[in-house]
């Protein structure tokens, strides 16, 4: 069965699957844990048939790192787990950046507790991979493709920030190959190894630490600069948000991910009473959308930051705000008994209720969100 | 066995030998010898005798590839030590 | 010195003539081999004197080139004093993490399939940080080969035990030698990798003397062989020298391998073809 065009329900963990599929991604492997699993199960059904690979790894560590050996070699290739999957990943992460190898990985997160490690490297060393984060599976089908295709265009390593909402909802999508190549060409990759190129004094070494072959020493001042001066171009290319309502807004929310969207439901009912609330979703958490963000909040009294968690991207909704506006936390800690990030925050008429205390200046309620 | 006309040679490369010795027991004919020159890093160098075969043992143990061996078409017998049987 | 080595055979008043070194010969004569393998860049690399690891990769090298793999092998290499080897070596490799480079060997191979995959290990690097993954890479039966670089310390950081330092080994953080009851008890990683179903080859030489590394060269081949025949899993264990790890004078460090390591971890062939050999 090959992937269709058709528009049909798809679960998220389907849907991303031939997603990225269609992208052309020959290569997956990983750790079964929740909320991430069903992701594995449909790419070890479904690659094969597309004459692919997927591997039942023994743990995260070997998943990321026969996801480096598959993209080391010029495929594409991802990779994915929860939260505390990508934590075993990082010391990888981190050299793979430095190693300039794309690959993909999804975080199905449980929640938005992993945001602090989706967006500061997560790892050890000086490096942020490009993070993306859908709202909904259809949003996540088109990320997905485009992920590869950054990936490829910077040879850097994309994060797709998805949670157990986005893996277990079902949505009608169409899995439309995007072709993004045309308007942005990619550059061949002759960085990558085959083999081709063993006794002719031209071989390759990919490798992150700026080892060369014929001769001793490394430099790594000059290879992590040019790696962080890489990273600056990606942040000055490739941020993304949306913006709604921003222009009037007297009270601004900032939310990313799935906890968006019923913010948006929330902004609708106090537009209905009357209050002045506009929404800014950062799609891109790094590069965080920060010169938007100062654009959207022009004119509000109060800005919200409301996530799934102790308070994590606050601290780059103040860093790009810089106290120009005051910003309160309306979130909080809020997850089912299992910890999967189901939690009663995910609810618009909560989130309504918080937001309105903001708006009007009251104490908004801090601790858990039950 | 030293007097044996030289059937091998080796070519060292002394700038990149470490003096480590590892070439002295491996030469089955017994025809190198720590010598006392040292060279520029101040490594002390092995030396050949005559009698070498050109078995190479000395090319296989050597970490740095400071060998090369050569087989003699004819042995050289101006290389041998006169007159001892 | 080695002054009372050179007397051997002759007899009293014979001067010994030293042949002149410096250049190939004038009469008629064939080269036999190189000064490094053709697969080198260079020769010049910083590792120690009396480091045998060098020794395995000029058969590593030559093995690859012999069976006319040189545009099909990919090296994936561990973190390890052979890492500054990657200088020298021509053929494309992939740089892995510590004990990571089966992993990385397993993904590169499942999308080249027809590229001739190994890895380049230390000890440290194989059978503490990554003794899962190439118990799991084995257990699947990738059809890489895994050569593991064994001297039974880690070296780069100076001389520190390992799972395969063997009982009584001085290192640095076992002083007074490897006590099991406060240190434990070496691995075994060949033995312990030849019971498992995936592995087609497995072997174990050392290169503390000329004929041994004639056959490390041989279980490379072997090795090398059976992952192009696609039988599954293949490794070769070489045991180097590592005098500076070791604490002893360079000279002792191939009696030192072969006594003291060689004992333990045993040289030989333990699976060939997929089934365990007789010992």
């Amino acid at each position: 069965m090959t992937a269709s065009t058709e528009r049909r329900l798809m679960e998220g963990s389907e849907a991303i699957a031939e997603a990225a599929i269609a992208a052309g991604c020959r290569f997956f492997s990983g750790y079964p844990m929740t909320p991430f699993t069903e992701l594995l199960e449909h790419f070890a059904r479904r690659l094969p048939e597309e004459g692919g690979a997927c591997i039942n790894a023994e743990s995260e560590l070997e998943a990321i790192g026969q996801a480096w050996g598959a993209a080391a070699t010029g495929a594409r290739a991802a990779t994915g787990s929860t939260g505390q999957g990508l934590s075993l990943m990082q010391e990888s992460m981190s050299e793979i950046t430095r190693a300039e190898i794309p690959i993909v990985v999804f975080n199905m997160a449980r929640g938005q507790g992993d945001y602090y490690q989706a967006t500061r490297g997560g790892g050890h060393g000086d490096y942020r991979h490009i993070v993306l984060a859908p709202e909904s599976v259809g949003e996540a089908v088109r990320i997905t493709q485009e992920a590869f295709h950054l990936a490829d265009r910077w040879r850097h390593p994309v994060l797709i920030y998805g949670d157990y909402l986005i893996a277990h909802t079902a949505e009608a999508v169409s899995i439309e190959p995007i072709d993004f190549a045309t308007k942005d060409p990619l550059p061949p990759k002759d960085w990558a190894v085959d083999g081709r190129l063993g006794g002719t004094g031209r071989s390759r070494n990919v490798n992150p630490i700026g080892m060369e072959k014929g001769s001793k020493g490394i430099d790594p001042n000059r290879f992590w600069q040019a790696l962080s001066d890489k990273e600056d171009r990606i942040a000055a290319a490739e941020q993304r948000w949306e913006a709604i309502g921003t222009e009037d807004a007297e009270l601004l929310i900032v939310a990313f991910g799935t906890l968006a969207r019923f913010a948006r439901a929330a902004i609708r009912d106090l537009r209905a009473e009357g209050l002045r609330v506009g929404l800014f979703r950062p799609i891109s958490l790094w590069p965080f959308p920060s010169e938007a963000l100062v654009r959207a909040a022009a004119g509000c009294r109060r800005v919200a930051c409301l996530e799934q968690n102790a308070g994590q991207m606050i601290d780059d909704v103040r860093l790009a705000l810089l106290g120009s506006v005051p910003v309160v936390p309306i979130g909080g800690i809020s997850t089912d008994p299992a910890g999967f990030g189901i939690g009663a925050l995910l609810d618009a008429e909560r989130i309504a209720g918080r937001a309105r205390d903001a708006y009007h200046g009251r104490e908004v309620p801090r601790g858990v969100v039950a | 066995m030293s007097r044996a006309p030289s059937r091998g040679t080796v070519v060292i490369d002394a700038a990149r030998c470490k003096g480590c010795e590892l070439c002295i027991p491996a030469c089955p004919p017994r025809v190198l010898r720590m010598s006392a020159r040292r060279n520029a890093s101040g490594y002390l160098l092995p030396e050949l005798l005559e009698g070498c075969t050109g078995c190479g043992a000395c090319l296989l143990v050597c970490p740095d590839f400071c060998f090369e061996v050569y087989q003699l078409d004819a042995p050289d017998a101006a290389k041998t030590t006169g007159g001892i049987a | 010195m080695s002054g009372d080595r050179d007397a051997e055979g002759v007899g009293a008043g014979d001067p010994l003539r030293v042949v002149p070194t410096d250049a190939p010969p004038s009469g008629a004569c064939r080269r036999k081999g190189s000064f490094t393998p053709s697969l080198t860049l260079m020769g010049e690399h910083d590792l120690c004197p009396g480091c045998g690891e060098p020794l395995a990769l000029r058969q590593i090298l030559d093995s690859i080139e012999a069976l006319g793999q040189a545009q099909r092998a990919i090296g994936v290499v561990g973190i390890g004093c052979y890492t500054a080897l990657t200088s020298l070596m021509d053929v494309d490799l992939i740089q892995a993490l510590h004990g990571r480079a089966p992993s990385v060997a397993t993904g590169a191979k499942r999308m080249r399939p027809e590229c001739l995959l190994f890895t380049l290990q230390g000890d440290g690097d194989m059978v503490n940080e990554g003794l899962q993954e190439v118990i799991h890479t084995a257990a699947r039966g990738e059809n890489v080969t895994c050569i593991l670089l064994n001297n039974g310390v880690f070296g780069e950081t100076g001389g520190h035990m390992t799972a395969t330092t063997v009982l009584g080994q001085r290192t640095k953080n076992s002083i007074e030698g490897r006590d099991a009851r406060l240190h434990g008890h070496p691995i075994l990683i060949g033995d312990l990798l030849a019971r498992l179903d995936g592995t087609a080859y497995v072997a174990r030489a050392s290169v503390h003397d000329a004929a041994g590394v004639a056959r490390t060269r041989r279980f490379l081949d072997r090795a090398f062989t059976s992952q192009l025949k696609g039988q599954g899993f293949s490794f070769v264990e070489i045991l180097t020298m590592c005098p500076t790890g070791w604490f002893i004078p360079t000279a002792e460090g191939p009696g030192y391998l072969d006594r003291e390591l060689g004992a333990v971890h045993e040289v030989g062939e333990l699976k060939k073809d997929g089934v365990l050999v007789e010992r």
